[in-house]
């Protein structure tokens, strides 16, 4: 999940205002975590969609293209941001959850766990193309800020596999510790980390040596991590703990735990997964897992401002490029919630498939 | 020498990841558990326990690598008539000053007496008597499995939550079986289920499946529940194995069945795959060539707790790692969907139950809409205010 940043103006995928760093921005991705399946009985409600529209009739939106990973429909669900409508189905492999685009947003990675592999979608044919060279039951990947190297967390072997992109070649691997989940690359591409769930740690890993250089103890079942775009901060959530963990990157050490509060909600249905953070690194949302909620934080003073009700047993995060939109992946209730940046409003629940898991957008 | 190594124990309390290696010796003192079971099922392997024992240390030399820790499982198995304090001061010999303890509740208490003195700390992995967590509580006893009294609540939620309010209860005649049928008692009297009535199935020796006497009681078990009152669900509380497994389809009225038989409450199945829990089944039967039961993974869920509180603690001290699990800052994952914390007031680790007719888990309890003040796993089993616990 976290915001790639290059300074190649001329990207195709950047259309929106242009930064106050001279810098564009891919897209800010959503690296996925494993979804728990829901106990039955279902969770809080679904929400109220009834702020609706208004968001939409009042700025038009630039139209890019969102990929769902649906996990358990072993599909990938490809949506228009515009008209907020799913607008295709694709059958991919066995178990579908990272999923990761190329630079130039042309080709979509997809861990297929119960495949052992890494199936490459041609974003234009929406054809699968080819594969990766994986180890077994790939779970999450994050693309180096250069597109060279692909980073894949295998979560049934301990390793952290690195490949070649184009050479479409393994080119090393890193062992970790049990169960490795959440992936992240530092915008200059110096900085791999990996969360391990069942070790409960974030791996700092040089990405030129290959050598672990700092393990940092975070509560329970950390599953995902964020580098704020600058690189000052590193954001890493644990979903038995309930808690995100801030790390200093540079330092390597924690800097504080934040921790979530809702009323009328017990503390273990809170279970902190996606995190997306603002390109000013002003705000972060979290989600919030079976509490059915997005967490707003203002990503400065740490405060939690707000939280948004969605669809149920929330995953994954994506903001459209132009931060108008956050999307949210909900594993239970089979839908994308579209929630309005500016205004703080879940505005459409768009239908995909079978338990959605992790969510991308790239310009169309 | 004394005073470096003095030296490097103070080095490791003050900081974490200290260059030391700490080793952490865990003996697993278990019982041989009955084949006499009435599906070849649930046979148990040669490795019961010591296996997800085995695992649990596995994943925590993983972790250890960044912590340089290491952790290592004592196998010590006991058959029928061996002496339990014999078996548990050959563990401290080799020393294991952590216990994951397979053992009747009898063994358990005689142990505890003995792991007194040596300051060594037991992890109860199979026994669910109550009153190892009531009146015969012990401070160096932490029960990882879950009591009578969670199994029977998490049941209990479930069959009220579907409205099968009405119970027909059948006991066997053993001891054991008593002790589960008072639990469904008062599950029923504290959720509001009744029962219509109750009837014993004697064992009268014989019915087993290595007697070829399964036809016998299959035979029975119309006759056994004929003639009842109007009832929603038959509930079995056989834990001896003699009778419950032929209830399903056997029994005179189509009612489902549930407790030792039918809907069964457990810590663990083969087939629970929700939260993850598909990578620990995948990684023990890769390793292990069968499925995990509830006991392994008791047995892995206590190695882990060890493992986490040793890597938050850094210590491999009993002591140290008892007050760090007991403290507010513990809690573990188990693949349950929560975290899982102690219940201080009688070492008890609060957990979700599951409900598996064998083949699928059906549900998992707390059921929705069963509130707690403090946790909704408190809705399972005996709660602070009720609890006899004075541990000591």
């Amino acid at each position: 999940m976290q915001i790639e940043v290059t300074n190649a103006p001329s990207l195709p995928r950047w259309r929106g205002r242009g930064s106050r760093f001279g810098l564009s921005f891919l897209f800010a991705k959503r690296r996925s975590l494993a979804s728990p399946l829901p106990r039955s009985g279902g969770g809080i409600g679904r929400g109220l969609w009834v702020a609706a529209l208004l968001a939409t009739l009042i700025a038009p939106a630039h139209a890019y293209k969102a990929y769902v990973s649906n996990e358990k429909g072993n599909s990938i669900t490809v949506i228009d941001t515009e008209k907020l409508e799913a607008t295709a189905t694709v059958k991919v492999g066995r178990r579908p959850r990272g999923i990761e685009l190329n630079k130039d947003g042309s080709e979509l990675y997809i861990c297929a766990g119960d495949d052992d592999a890494i199936q490459v979608l041609d974003t234009k044919t929406l054809k699968v193309v080819g594969k990766l060279p994986s180890g077994p039951d790939p779970e999450l990947l994050a693309l180096s800020p250069s597109g060279d190297v692909i980073y894949v967390s295998n979560e049934n072997d301990n390793l952290v596999t690195l490949i070649d992109v184009k050479k479409k070649e393994m080119i090393g691997d890193i062992p970790v510790g049990v169960e490795p989940e959440g992936m992240a690359v530092s915008p200059d591409g110096k900085l791999l980390v990996n969360t391990s769930e069942t070790t409960n740690m974030a791996h700092l890993i040089d990405t030129q040596s290959k050598e672990i250089v700092a393990n940092i103890l975070v509560d329970g079942r950390p599953r995902f991590a964020e580098f704020k775009k600058d690189g000052s901060e590193l954001w890493v959530s644990s979903e038995v703990g309930g808690t995100v963990a801030i790390i200093d990157p540079v330092k390597r050490e924690l800097k504080q735990k934040i921790s979530f509060d809702i009323p009328a909600m017990s503390k273990e249905a809170i279970q902190p997964i996606g995190i997306s953070i603002t390109k000013d690194g002003k705000r972060a949302f979290v989600a919030l897992g079976p509490a059915n909620r997005v967490a707003v934080i203002d990503a400065e003073t740490k405060r939690i401002e707000k939280y948004l009700l969605v669809g149920q047993r929330v995953w994954h995060l994506a903001f459209t490029p132009d931060e108008k939109y956050l999307l949210t992946a909900n594993g239970v209730s089979n839908d994308i919630s579209v929630i309005d940046v500016a205004s703080l409003k879940v505005v459409k629940s768009i239908p995909v498939g079978a338990f959605p898991w992790g969510v991308v957008v790239a310009p169309q | 020498m004394k005073s470096l190594v003095a030296a490097l124990c103070l080095l490791l309390v003050a900081a974490p990841l200290a260059a030391e290696t700490l080793n952490v010796k865990v003996g697993v003192l278990r019982e041989t558990h009955s084949r006499e079971t009435l599906s070849i099922l649930d046979i148990p392997a040669a490795d019961d326990t010591l296996a997800g024992a085995l695992l649990g240390a596995a994943d925590n030399n993983t972790t250890g690598k960044f912590t340089n820790q290491t952790f290592e499982a004592i196998d010590a198995k006991l058959e029928e008539g061996d002496d339990v304090v014999a078996a548990l001061d050959s563990l401290f010999e080799k020393g294991a000053l952590f216990i994951i303890a397979d053992l009747s509740p009898e063994r358990l208490l005689a142990a505890s007496e003995r792991a007194k003195p040596k300051g060594a700390l037991l992890l109860n992995v199979s026994a669910t008597d109550d009153r190892l967590r009531e009146e015969d509580c012990r401070a160096n006893v932490i029960h990882v499995a879950p009591t009578r009294s969670m199994l029977a609540d998490g049941l209990a939620q479930y069959l009220v939550w579907k409205q099968w309010r009405r119970w027909l209860l059948i006991k066997g005649s053993h001891p054991k079986d008593e002790l589960l049928a008072q639990a469904l008692r008062n599950s029923a009297k504290k959720f509001g289920a009744k029962i219509v009535e109750e009837r014993i199935y004697q064992d009268t020796g014989g019915g087993r499946r290595s007697d070829s006497g399964s036809v016998q009681t299959q035979r029975q078990m119309p006759l056994l529940t004929q003639s009842a009152p109007a009832y929603d669900a038959l509930i079995a509380a056989d834990e001896s194995q003699v009778f419950g497994g032929y209830l399903p389809y056997g029994a005179w009225d189509p009612r489902p069945v549930a407790g030792s038989a039918g809907l069964m409450p457990t810590n663990w199945d083969p087939a629970h795959e929700q939260w993850g829990a598909l990578q620990l089944q995948n990684r023990f039967i890769q390793t292990f060539r069968r499925s995990m039961n509830a006991r392994d993974n008791a047995a892995w869920l206590a190695m882990r707790m060890v493992g986490e509180a040793a890597t938050r603690a850094a210590s491999n001290d009993p002591e140290k790692l008892r007050l760090y699990m007991l403290g507010n800052d513990f809690s573990i994952a188990a693949f349950k969907g929560v975290r899982l914390t102690l219940r201080p007031w009688s070492l008890q680790l609060r957990q979700p139950i599951l409900l598996s007719d064998g083949r699928m888990v059906v549900s998992v309890s707390p059921q929705e809409g069963f509130l707690h003040q403090v946790s909704e796993l408190d809705t399972l089993g005996v709660d602070q205010p009720e609890t006899k616990c004075k541990l000591k």
